[in-house]
C-alpha cells in the first residue's frame, strides 16, 4: 500500500534535494577555470545551485504524486481495448505507410536541403541499425565496438578512391568485403566468449581500430583524416555542372540538390537492401541458427548446430552491413576522421537496435528516426545536448527496457503463429 | 638496468591506480552481475572535486600539506560515494530484475550524462594544479647519468593503495558488511530470506567502489597534477581491461590486473612506441581471453541448463 501522506511526499522531496546539494555542492557551486596567469581560479555560483536543488525538490514531488497517481492502476487499464485494436491496426499499416513516405521525401521536401540531409543521415542510422540488429537482436552476441566496421568501409572506400581512383559502385561491394572480412577476425577470439566478456572484447577491437587510424598516419592520414573523396556518379555520369554532366545530360537544370536526392536514394535503397536480406536470412537455416543460438546456446550444440559458422557469419553479416553504411558516410561527407567513429557512435547504434526492440525491424527504423531527430532537436543546445542523450537514455530504459516495440512474432512456430512478448525470451547472452 | 628499474616503479604506480579503479567494477560485477560503465567517469569526478576542494582549501590560507591531502580525500571520498549511491538509485535499481541488456544501457547512458555534466559544469578545458607534495630520492645513480628516481608522490600513491587494499581485504572478510556481500554475491534470493537486506548491500557496494575510484580521482591528480572531464572514458575501460584480465569478481584479482595494465602501458611506451600504448593494452587483453577467457584468477563459470 502506498503512503499518500503529503508529510511522506514531502520528506522524500527533502531527502532528494538534500542529496542533490551535496552532489553539486562544489560542481556547480563553484565554478574553477585557467586564471590570466594560467593558475586556476575559482568563484562561486550559489544561485545556480539554488535553482537545481529547488528543481530538484519540486521535480521529486511532482514525480511521486505521479507515481501514486499511476501506481495502482495497472498499464493494462489505461489502454482501452478500442484502442488496442487502433494500435493493432496502426501497428500493422506503419511499415509500408513509413516506407511510402520514406520514397515520397525527396518530392515533398525538395526544397529543404536540411531535411533531406537529415533524413540521410536517419537513414544510414537506420542502416547501422539493421546491420548490427543481426549481431545483437537475432544473434544475441553484444558487439560494443560496431563502429569500427563502419570505420573500416569508410576507410576503405576513402583510400581506394583517392589512391587507385576507383568509383563508388566498385569500392562498395569492396568495402563491404573487408569490413566482413574484419567481422570475421573479430569473430574468431570471441568465439569462446559469453555475455560481458564479448562486449568489452569488441568495445577493446573498436578502440584498437580508433587508434591505429589515428596513430597510423602514413597510411590513414592520422588525425587529420582522408579529404577529398570523391562523390558517386549516377552510374557513370558525374552529378555536377559539367557538360557531361547529369543535369546536362538529361536536359534539366543543375541545381546541387540533385546529388542529395540521388545520395538519399541511394542510402534508402541500401537500407531497404539491408531490411530485405535480414528479413530473408532469418527465413533461412542460418538465420535460424541465429536466433536459436541466441535463445539458449547450449540447448544449440546439442541439437548440432555449428557454433562456430554461426557465430562468424553473424559477425560477418552485420560487419558487412556497417562497412556499407562507411562507404556511403565518406562519399557523403566528402571527409573522414577518427573522430567520427568514436564509442559514442557504437552506443548510440546499440541504443537505437535495444530501444528498437531487439530483433524487430520496424522498431529499429522508428527508433532510429526518434533518436536521431531527438539529437537534431537538441543541436542547438550544443554541449547539453550529450547530456539530453544520457538522460534519454536512463529514462527510456527505465520506462521501457524492451524497447518501443516489445513485441515481435517468432520466424518458426508449431501449428499456429503467435506474437510473444519480448519478456519471455532472453537474449544478449552471447 | 637503470631505465628497466625506472619503467618497473612508473608502471606500479599506474598500475595502483587502475587497480583502485578495476576493484570498483569487479565488486559491482560480482554482486549484481552487471559492467557499471559510468564507473570510470565517477573517477573522473572524484578526481574534479578533489581539485575543487584542493583549490579551496588553498584559498583559506591552509598550508599544511597533510591536512590539505587529508580533507582533500575525505570530502572527496564522501560527495563521489554519494554519486555512486545516486547513480546507483537511479539508473539501476529499478532496472535490477530487467533483462540484462537494460542496465548496461542504462549505465553507457549515466556514463554520458557524468561526463557531460562536467563539461558543462566546469568547461571542456584541462585543469592544471600546482604540484602538492614535491621531492623525491635517487635510488641508484646510473653510471650514464641516468638515475632511478623514485618521488614522494610515487611513494604515496603505492602506500595509499596498499592500506586500502588491506582495509578492502578486511571489510569484505571479517565484517558483517562484508559477509552480506558475499552472501548477496551468490545468491540473492536466498540472501534475503536469510535477513540481509540486499537493496541495502547493494547500495553499499556502490558507495565502496565509488569511494574508492574517488581515491584513484584523487591519486591521478596528484600525480599528473591535472583533471580533465574526458579522462573517466579511457581510463575506465582500462581499468574495466584490468578487473577482466584478473578475473571478473575477483578482488585481488583486479588489483593484479591494474597492475599488470600499468607494467605493460608503462614498458610499452618505454620501449615502443607511445602512440600505441592504449592498443598493446587491449590486445594483450584480447590474447589473454582467447587462452584465459576467465582472466588471471576468475573461477571457471559453470553452465547452468
Amino acid at each position: 500500500m502506498l503512503d499518500t501522506k503529503p508529510a511522506f511526499i514531502l520528506k522524500k522531496a527533502s531527502l532528494s534535494a538534500l542529496v542533490a546539494l551535496v552532489l553539486f555542492s562544489l560542481m556547480i557551486g563553484l565554478r574553477t577555470e585557467a586564471g590570466p596567469e594560467g593558475k586556476l581560479i575559482y568563484w562561486t555560483r550559489f544561485g545556480d545551485l539554488a535553482t537545481i536543488v529547488a528543481i530538484v525538490f519540486g521535480g521529486s514531488i511532482v514525480i511521486e504524486l505521479l507515481r501514486q497517481w499511476i501506481g495502482p492502476v495497472g498499464a493494462a487499464a489505461l489502454v482501452p481495448a478500442w484502442l488496442q485494436k487502433l494500435m493493432d491496426f496502426v501497428g500493422r499499416w506503419l511499415g509500408p505507410a513509413l516506407l511510402g513516405f520514406a520514397i515520397l521525401v525527396p518530392v515533398i521536401f525538395y526544397d529543404q536541403r536540411y531535411i533531406l540531409d537529415l533524413a540521410i543521415l536517419v537513414l544510414t542510422y537506420v542502416m547501422l541499425g539493421w546491420g548490427l540488429n543481426v549481431v545483437v537482436g537475432l544473434a544475441g552476441l553484444l558487439d560494443l565496438g560496431y563502429v569500427a566496421f563502419y570505420a573500416v568501409g569508410a576507410y576503405s572506400y576513402a583510400l581506394l578512391a583517392t589512391t587507385f581512383g576507383l568509383s563508388f559502385w566498385i569500392c562498395l561491394p569492396l568495402a563491404g568485403i573487408l569490413a566482413a572480412f574484419w567481422g570475421v577476425l573479430l569473430g574468431f577470439p570471441v568465439l569462446r566468449l559469453r555475455g560481458d566478456y564479448l562486449a568489452i572484447v569488441t568495445l577493446a577491437f573498436g578502440e584498437i581500430i580508433r587508434l591505429v587510424l589515428i596513430n597510423w598516419q602514413d597510411f590513414t592520414g592520422g588525425p587529420n583524416g582522408i579529404s577529398g573523396i570523391p562523390r558517386p556518379s549516377f552510374f557513370g555520369i558525374p552529378l555536377t555542372a559539367d557538360e557531361d554532366g547529369f543535369a546536362a545530360r538529361f536536359g534539366l537544370e543543375f541545381s546541387p540538390t540533385h546529388r542529395v536526392v540521388f545520395l538519399f536514394y541511394v542510402i534508402l535503397a541500401m537500407a531497404l537492401l539491408t531490411n530485405w536480406v535480414t528479413i530473408r536470412l532469418r527465413r533461412l537455416p542460418i538465420g535460424r541458427a541465429w536466433e536459436a543460438l541466441r535463445e539458449d546456446e547450449v540447448a544449440c550444440r546439442a541439437l548440432g548446430i555449428n557454433i562456430t559458422a554461426t557465430k562468424l557469419t553473424a559477425f560477418a553479416t552485420g560487419a558487412m552491413f556497417g562497412g556499407f553504411a562507411g562507404a556511403f558516410f565518406a562519399t557523403r561527407q566528402g571527409f573522414i576522421s577518427p573522430e567520427s567513429f568514436t564509442f559514442q557512435e557504437s552506443a548510440l547504434v546499440l541504443a537505437i537496435v535495444v530501444l528498437g526492440g531487439m530483433g524487430s525491424q520496424l522498431g529499429v527504423a522508428l527508433a532510429a528516426v526518434a533518436m536521431i531527430g531527438g539529437f537534431e532537436l537538441f543541436r542547438g543546445l550544443d554541449q547539453y545536448r550529450m547530456l539530453v542523450f544520457g538522460f534519454a537514455m536512463v529514462l527510456l530504459m527505465i520506462w521501457r527496457p524492451r524497447g518501443l516495440v516489445g513485441h515481435r512474432a517468432p520466424t518458426v512456430f508449431l501449428k499456429q503463429s503467435r506474437a510473444i512478448s519480448s519478456d519471455l525470451v532472453k537474449e544478449g547472452h552471447g | 638496468m637503470d631505465y628497466f628499474a625506472q619503467q618497473l616503479i612508473n608502471g606500479l604506480v599506474l598500475g595502483s591506480i587502475y587497480g583502485l579503479i578495476a576493484i570498483g567494477y569487479t565488486m559491482v560485477y560480482g554482486i549484481v552481475g552487471m559492467i557499471n560503465f559510468a564507473h570510470g567517469d565517477i573517477f573522473m569526478i572524484g578526481g574534479f572535486i578533489a581539485m575543487i576542494s584542493f583549490l579551496v582549501l588553498i584559498s583559506f590560507g591552509l598550508t599544511a600539506v597533510p591536512v590539505i591531502l587529508l580533507v582533500m580525500l575525505l570530502v572527496s571520498m564522501a560527495i563521489t560515494a554519494l554519486y555512486g549511491w545516486t547513480v546507483e538509485r537511479i539508473a539501476y535499481r529499478p532496472l535490477r530484475h530487467s533483462f540484462r541488456l537494460a542496465p548496461m544501457l542504462s549505465a553507457i547512458g549515466m556514463s554520458f550524462i557524468l561526463s557531460n555534466f562536467a563539461q558543462v559544469a566546469q568547461g571542456a578545458r584541462v585543469k592544471p594544479i600546482p604540484p602538492i607534495i614535491t621531492g623525491g630520492h635517487t635510488l641508484h645513480e646510473g653510471a650514464t647519468g641516468f638515475n632511478v628516481q623514485l618521488s614522494n608522490i610515487q611513494i604515496v600513491v603505492v602506500v595509499t593503495t596498499m592500506v586500502l587494499l588491506a582495509l578492502f581485504t578486511w571489510l569484505v572478510s571479517r565484517t558483517r558488511l562484508g559477509r552480506d556481500m558475499r552472501a548477496c554475491e551468490q545468491d540473492q534470493t536466498m540472501a534475503a530470506l536469510l535477513g540481509v537486506d540486499v537493496d541495502r548491500t547493494i547500495s553499499f557496494t556502490f558507495v565502496i567502489g565509488a569511494a574508492l575510484a574517488a581515491v584513484a580521482g584523487m591519486m591521478y591528480l596528484l600525480y599528473y597534477g591535472l583533471v580533465d572531464f574526458f579522462m573517466g572514458f579511457v581510463a575506465g575501460i582500462k581499468a574495466f581491461t584490468a578487473a577482466v584480465l584478473g578475473g571478473i569478481g575477483s578482488l585481488p584479482g583486479a588489483m593484479l590486473g591494474g597492475l599488470a595494465i600499468g607494467l605493460i602501458e608503462t614498458f610499452w611506451s618505454a620501449y615502443f612506441s607511445v602512440e600505441y600504448k592504449d592498443v598493446a593494452a587491449f590486445s594483450i587483453l584480447i590474447v589473454v581471453l582467447i587462452f584465459l577467457p576467465t582472466g588471471l584468477l576468475g573461477r571457471p563459470e559453470v553452465e547452468k541448463v
